[in-house]
């Protein structure tokens, strides 16, 4: 699955420029805690969150991640964006609860990450 | 004074060898930690895992290194009034400590018990606080040293092998 089939499922707005819309997207993660996402996370994964602060970018120096995506409406602050854009991070924001949006993702045929 | 030692048994004799000859490190790095700045939390980590990818190190060992000592980072910045990080990268192994100012551990078997968490309000709605820190970086790490005390400073040593 790609960023762009994701975004169409998802019904996501873009935030971060010169997105590769057409990279693959192998799996993904839906976390809230920075733990668990580092714990979970050992090949290149698409991530769900509620979290907006920088921390989580910093997350993808640690572990590989393919692109965030920011769930129930979430914003993230400016300087997040540009802190993405230097690392070439896709960043991805939905209306849609990070329920909603794991349900329809796994519905699609978009696995987890292996754990 | 409390220590906790967790050695994971493939390496326990290289690991204590390390640390009573403690020889000289190919390359050295220092870092300061500030009290709640969840802003540059993590570079050093970051700074860490770089440099063993420059000299080739495998993906998984470099995942390992930059879980484990992120979180102690984020620990010192969480829960501690400042400190220093200090990494030692050798042929073979990567050696890091975290030294803080205080106000130290009161029990550091409870600490490590996946779960518990003495973490702030700041620090949960950062997405921190799952006390699930000490055992990601035992889960990570071939050693794993800790001494503290109640009102004292808190040293923490890791070792991750390249193989």
């Amino acid at each position: 699955m790609t960023l762009k089939e994701i975004c169409s499922f998802l019904e996501a707005e873009p935030l971060t420029r010169n997105l590769n819309l057409d990279r693959e997207v192998p799996c993904a993660f839906a976390s809230d805690l920075i733990s668990d996402i580092l714990m979970c996370t050992k090949e290149p994964t698409l991530l769900l969150t509620g979290l907006t602060n920088p921390q989580v970018i910093r997350l993808s120096d640690m572990i590989d991640l393919v692109g965030i995506v920011f769930v129930r409406g979430k914003m993230p602050p400016r300087e997040l964006v540009e802190m993405a854009e230097e690392r070439d991070l896709a960043l991805l924001s939905t209306k849609l609860t990070m329920y909603r949006s794991s349900g329809i993702l796994y519905n699609t045929g978009l696995r987890s990450c292996k754990i | 004074m409390g220590e906790y030692l967790y050695v994971s048994p493939d390496h326990a004799s290289a690991a204590e060898a390390f640390l009573r000859n403690r020889p000289e490190a190919e390359v050295s790095m220092e870092f300061e930690i500030g009290e709640k700045d969840f802003v540059n939390a993590g570079k050093g980590s970051a700074e860490v895992k770089n440099t063993l990818k420059r000299l080739g190190i495998d993906p998984n060992i470099l995942r390992r290194v930059a879980v484990a000592s992120y979180e102690a980072e984020i620990n010192v910045a969480a829960h501690s009034s400042g400190g220093r990080m200090n990494s030692f990268i050798y042929d073979d192994l990567v050696y890091i400590r975290f030294a803080d100012c205080g106000p130290g551990i009161a029990d550091i078997e409870q600490a490590m018990v996946p779960g518990w968490s003495t973490a702030d309000d700041l620090v949960r709605e950062m997405g921190f606080g799952a006390g699930l820190g000490l055992p990601n970086i035992k889960k990570n790490a071939d050693l794993l040293r800790i001494n503290s005390q109640a009102g004292g400073n808190t040293l923490l040593e890791l070792i991750i092998f390249y193989a």
